[in-house]
């Protein structure tokens, strides 16, 4: 919402600045957003004398200036044609800048004369696009006058920000009636009379909706007949109103309506009358019906949008806007002028729908003040007869509008306990009079009527809001809000913790964190095991993240082939955050997922980096799950992960086959190929959800430490097995042997080739005894190690490798 | 006897004259060795006269210790220059770079997320969170926005298709969800903070369809607009790690709250660098206000004896702001460039004691 300081003059009178204006406005809820003050980015530009404009000696166009400021006299070189001797002009000296050409004057030479500031062109100063020549003032003009302030460009614009809550502020009065109730000022009421009908309208008015409608998209409509009026260009008074807020001057009866609308908040309409057929009737439109509006549109009408029309078609869009064919023009002699109230909801459907935005939706989708129809018909009547003349009939009108009417009351206590200032009393009633309520003080509370103009307001908390913001939210003091604890007790619940461990885990793995959207594009999530149509987006803000991720993987995959294209191969991502698997609240699951991607390490004067393979991801995933409290060491790892894995080198973790932890491996090449993004990839997803969270909480004690003094005994062996055979089955058989003497089983060698013949494995592993009580004979040594044969060539089917 | 001093000035001679291990070792064997020219002699002492023994013994001794210690340091000092001579061939050039290690990194949301909670924590608030899918009823039914308010059009809000019973889900708008979900499940008094993912269908050079908010809400029977505005600006102080800084409360509107209010903080703007706390500036950081009797009604906490406020802000805002990271969009782009310049250290986890920001 704009308006000048002028403008608001009219309606309050103030001595306050422009600078304090803007505080208290912000103040009361009426945010500035921006105030433009041409007289002061204008100040230093001054009426001036040119005492003297001679020939410059090398330029034919340019003359030499002897200039009297107000300030002492300088010389300028001109080139202006303009420029003579005894004139008056306008003038910038040196240091100041110049807004029409976006420059800052600096002393100079030019063509070997010394010049000082400027002589100025009216677009030079940006004011307008003259630049026939320099400005030139009457004779008479004092020299060192403000060229701002002669001009009348001294009316600061202001911009105000209007939340939902405030449609009274819609229009300079209400403004004005906002800050006088913050008593920044006196408030003039406007003239309302009511202008007498002189003979009864030829036009009559109908509302015409089916009975079921409820509520009226058009619940009251008045319109009066002027005849005899004369259109034509508005007085500069009014057009200099409309110009200083942005809008375009058209005609007296078009201006007046805007005028209008942005002065007291009340859009209008006014009419050829000797366009219209028959009487006007507010319904809904036909199906399929058109318009064609006065933005020069033909719109297309659905049974649902409510039209001001006459016996032949429709002639407006009701509150958005009128139709182009009964609009008025130079020729206009009778008029017909409605003023009526529109449905917010109405308005808002079909201003949306038609894509439609006018001063008239913007204000009628937020509200029209009901109580204020009448007036508004009044004072663009009169507003009519000043200016084009003409004769009013009587008002004609049919509906009554809503029920606005409300009573509410305020317990003066609930200010101190919900706002946390104490307000006297008497001010409370003081506000809320002057904003239009009706207080009556009973004591502990405060009954009030509610303005027709604050539809906002319902409850006692909007009473608490309206005394506080008028009392000023600064000057609520700053409590301090009670510590419930000494010392601060834990925020987040073990789950959350975890999430946070996690992240800094993988990051400490050398991995970097990213953060994507919760939505990809429908092909990806298809890559990934697909997406039910429920996590489709019915409105996605384009058709490449239309659907709920299922899986962290795609967006990490699509970031690789990012960062590949801009010429990075080694790339180490994860996330960790939510997948969606039903449109439910445990539908979202949270999840840990990363990628590796290139090589370890780089291309370096020491060696070409490893690539990555499987097991740094498996090693990834295992740390991570450590590092979260899961159960790393005993969970199973089998074979079995998703489809979009390679299907020989991806593994599942997991604490049998229902309960899943975490899956890995190298990303299928189809999957990639499909993202067309350059491969291997390997990845891993644990679902976070699913790790049980360590038992005991709350217990910090280790159990105690058993180490051994006793000689600990290593032992080599190899096996011949079939190549199907699992590390796993192996190391577990070994372990196995003697699970108190061995603490640690691992491979240390793997062999296939023609020394073991085709289809087997050679595999070395080593065992670690670590005795506890007694250093262990060479028999019992010989005795575990039979035993760990044993184990392994049974459960694995292989051979000891002699 | 002149044998003896002659032998000696030979063998130190020789000794003198050896380049290596080996030709010492033969020294010491032609010498010392159990045929050596030394121990020769010695074995001639027991041919010889108790008196002349008594003579020549001694200056026996004295002559297999001289050669002997001279062996000694020769081998000291062969082994020295091999050892200088070993080193020297060892020199690497220690200006080479390194072998390539990854740096992991922290994303600056989760980054500054850690840090507001861990501020919010020091004043007792706990961290709730809800499903980034969610229905009518926590989205906007229960925080009293209305139908047909702006805010549920398509062109704000995301929806999943219409269910049969002619129901919309709808990714969150606002982590205020989460302030009904808790005050539904929960009895009062609350204090929590909720971080999390929302959702407006907005994409532009400062908008993006998705980022993050932390929203606070703290419900009991006394707490007022003035502890609203304590906690904020102990927020604001510990957060921008300022001494103090200037707040303006002005009057706003959200359906949720009643009174509602918006907060800035003095700033100052320097080219693209901003300097908060003070300044000529206003920057507006955060919404907030009591909570809306309705909301409570509509959660079945009676407004007559509780009450409260909330406040939400923009995680990756504030994260801008503070760490003058210039685009939003960047956030979620993935550029590994981006992620190493702005990202964080794993082990720089923020905390009170040992400081926030890094």
């Amino acid at each position: 919402m704009k308006f000048t300081v002028s403008w608001l003059r009219e309606y309050l009178e103030f001595d306050a600045s422009l600078d304090e204006l803007s505080e208290k406005l912000t103040s009361i809820g009426l945010e500035v957003e921006e105030i433009v003050d041409r007289a002061k980015e204008l100040e230093a530009f001054k009426v001036c004398h040119v005492l003297k404009a001679e020939q410059h000696p090398d330029a034919d166009r340019l003359r030499v200036c002897q200039v009297e400021t107000g300030d002492g006299v300088v010389q300028v070189v001109c080139g202006a044609p303009n420029a003579r001797t005894g004139m008056k002009g306008v003038f910038a000296p040196s240091g100041v800048y110049v807004p029409g050409t976006d420059l800052l004057l600096k002393p100079s030479k030019i063509r070997g004369v010394e010049s000082n500031g400027m002589l100025v062109s009216e677009r030079e100063m940006g004011v307008s696009n003259e630049h026939d020549g320099i400005i030139e003032m009457p004779e008479d003009t004092e020299v060192g006058l403000q060229y701002a302030k002669l001009a009348g460009l001294d009316d600061p614009v202001v911009e105000i920000a209007i939340t939902p809550n405030h449609q009274d502020a819609l229009g300079v009065f209400g403004i004005a009636r906002d800050l006088a109730a913050a008593n920044f000022g006196t408030l003039k009421t406007p003239n309302l009379d009511p202008v007498e009908g002189q003979f009864e309208s030829p036009i009559g008015v109908r509302l015409s909706f089916p009975k079921d409608v409820t509520p009226l998209p058009c619940s009251r409509f008045l319109g009066r007949y002027v005849r005899g009026v004369k259109n034509g260009p508005s007085p500069k008074w009014l057009q200099d109103r409309l110009i200083s807020i942005g809008l375009r001057p058209i005609s007296i009866l078009v201006d007046i309506t805007n005028f209008v609308t942005f002065d007291l908040g009340r859009p209008l309409h006014v009419f050829d009358a000797d366009k219209l057929s028959g009487d006007i009737q507010p319904r809904l439109a036909k199906e399929g019906e058109k318009l064609l509006a006065l933005d020069g549109e033909e719109y297309s009408l659905s049974a649902t949008d409510c039209v001001i029309a006459d016996d032949a078609a429709p002639q407006g869009l009701g509150g958005i806007m009128g139709g182009e064919l009964s609009g008025c023009s130079d020729d206009t002699v009778n008029v017909f002028i409605e003023a009526a109230l529109f449905d917010p909801i109405a308005v808002a459907t079909t201003g949306r729908r038609l894509g439609i935005e006018s001063d008239a939706r913007y204000r009628f989708e937020r509200g029209v003040d009901p109580g204020f129809v009448e007036s508004g018909m009044e004072v663009a009547t009169r507003l009519v007869m000043q200016l084009c003349g003409g004769e009013p009939s009587h008002v004609v009108s049919d509906g009554n509008g809503p029920d606005w009417a409300k009573k509410v009351t305020l317990r003066k206590s609930r200010v101190k306990e919900l706002g946390g200032v104490d307000v006297d009393p008497a001010e409370m009633l003081q506000t809320l009079d002057r904003l239009g309520f009706n207080p009556v003080d009973n004591g502990e509370l405060i009954s009030t009527d509610v303005p027709s103009w604050r539809m906002d307001i319902d409850g006692e908390a909007d009473l608490v809001e309206e005394v506080m913001r008028i009392h000023g939210y600064d000057n609520i003091p700053t409590v301090p809000l009670p510590r419930l604890n000494a010392v601060a007790t834990p925020s987040v619940s073990p789950k959350q913790r975890r999430v946070r461990t996690a992240k800094r885990a993988l990051a400490g793995r050398g991995m970097i964190e990213a953060v994507t959207y919760s939505f990809l594009p429908s092909d990806q999530a298809a890559l990934f095991g697909g997406v039910k149509p429920e996590l489709v987006l019915a409105n996605p803000i384009s058709a490449d993240l239309d659907a709920m991720r299922p899986s962290l993987l795609p967006n990490l995959v699509a970031a690789a082939g990012r960062n590949q294209a801009r010429g990075f191969n080694d790339i180490s991502l994860f996330e960790v955050a939510g997948t969606y698997h039903s449109d439910q609240p445990d539908g979202q699951q949270t999840v840990a997922a990363g990628i590796r991607a290139g090589a370890s390490g780089g291309r370096h004067w020491d060696g070409a980096g490893r690539a990555y393979d499987v097991f740094d991801v498996k090693a990834d995933v295992l740390d991570l799950l450590d590092a979260i409290g899961g159960p790393a060491a005993t969970a199973q790892i089998v074979e079995g992960a998703p489809e979009w894995y390679h299907p020989g080198r991806s593994g599942v973790i997991q604490l049998g086959p229902q309960k899943r932890l975490a899956t890995f491996g190298e990303l299928h090449p189809s999957v990639l190929d499909a993202m067309k993004v350059k491969g291997p990839i390997m990845a891993f997803e644990l679902y976070l959800d699913n790790v049980p969270l360590p038992k005991a909480q709350g217990k910090t004690a280790r159990d105690p430490l058993k180490v051994s003094d006793y000689q600990a005994v290593e032992r080599d062996f190899a096996f011949v097995v079939d190549v199907d055979v699992t590390a796993d089955k192996i190391l577990r058989a070994a372990r196995g042997a003697d699970k108190k003497l061995i603490t640690d089983a691992s491979i240390f060698d793997i062999y296939e080739g023609e020394r073991i013949g085709e289809g087997m494995k050679s595999v070395a592993l080593s065992i670690r005894l670590e005795p506890l009580d007694k250093t262990l004979t060479d028999d019992e040594i010989e005795a575990v190690a039979a035993k760990v044969i044993a184990n392994v060539e049974k459960s694995s089917g292989g051979t000891l490798r002699r | 006897m002149q044998d003896i001093n002659k032998l000696e000035s030979e063998l130190l001679a020789e000794v003198g004259n050896v380049k290596d291990l080996d030709a010492l070792e033969a020294v010491r064997i032609s010498a010392l060795g159990k045929k050596g020219q030394v121990s020769l002699l010695m074995r001639g002492l027991g041919q010889m006269a108790p008196e002349e023994r008594q003579e020549v013994a001694p200056k026996l001794n004295q002559l297999k210790k001289t050669i002997s210690d001279a062996i000694d340091d020769a081998k000291a000092a062969l082994n020295r220059a091999a050892m200088e001579a070993r080193l020297a061939s060892e020199r690497v050039d220690v200006t080479l770079p390194v072998r390539p290690e990854n740096k992991g990194r922290i994303h600056p949301i989760s980054q500054v997320t850690d840090e507001i909670i861990e501020i919010f924590a020091d004043m007792g608030f706990t961290i709730a969170e809800g499903p980034d899918i969610e229905d009518d009823f926590h989205n906007f039914t229960a925080l009293n926005i209305p139908p047909e308010h702006p805010a549920r059009q398509m062109h704000d809000t995301f929806y999943l298709p219409e269910k049969e019973d002619g129901s919309r889900q709808v990714l969150r708008t606002h982590t205020s969800s989460v302030q009904i979900r808790t005050m539904e499940s929960i009895k009062p008094p609350h204090r929590i903070v909720v971080p999390g993912r929302t959702y407006r269908s907005d994409s532009d050079q400062t908008h993006t369809p998705m980022f993050n908010q932390i929203e606070g809400l703290v419900i009991d029977k006394t707490s007022h607009m003035g502890h609203l505005k304590g906690v904020l600006k102990e927020f604001c102080r510990a957060y921008f790690e300022v001494d103090d800084v200037e707040m303006r409360f002005r009057p706003s509107y959200f359906p949720f709250t009643e009174p509602s209010a918006e907060m800035d903080i003095r700033c100052t703007f320097a080219g693209d660098h901003i300097k908060v706390g003070e300044g000529d500036d206003w920057m507006e950081i955060l919404g907030c206000g009591m909570v809306n009797p309705k909301v409570l009604a509509h959660c079945g906490i009676d407004p007559n004896e509780y009450q409260g406020f909330a406040w939400g802000m923009g995680i990756d805002r504030i994260a801008m702001l503070k760490y003058g990271i210039p685009d939003l969009r960047a956030f979620f782009d993935c550029d590994l460039r981006w992620l190493k310049h702005y990202g964080f250290v794993p082990l720089d986890v923020p905390t009170l004691g040992g400081g926030l920001s890094r």
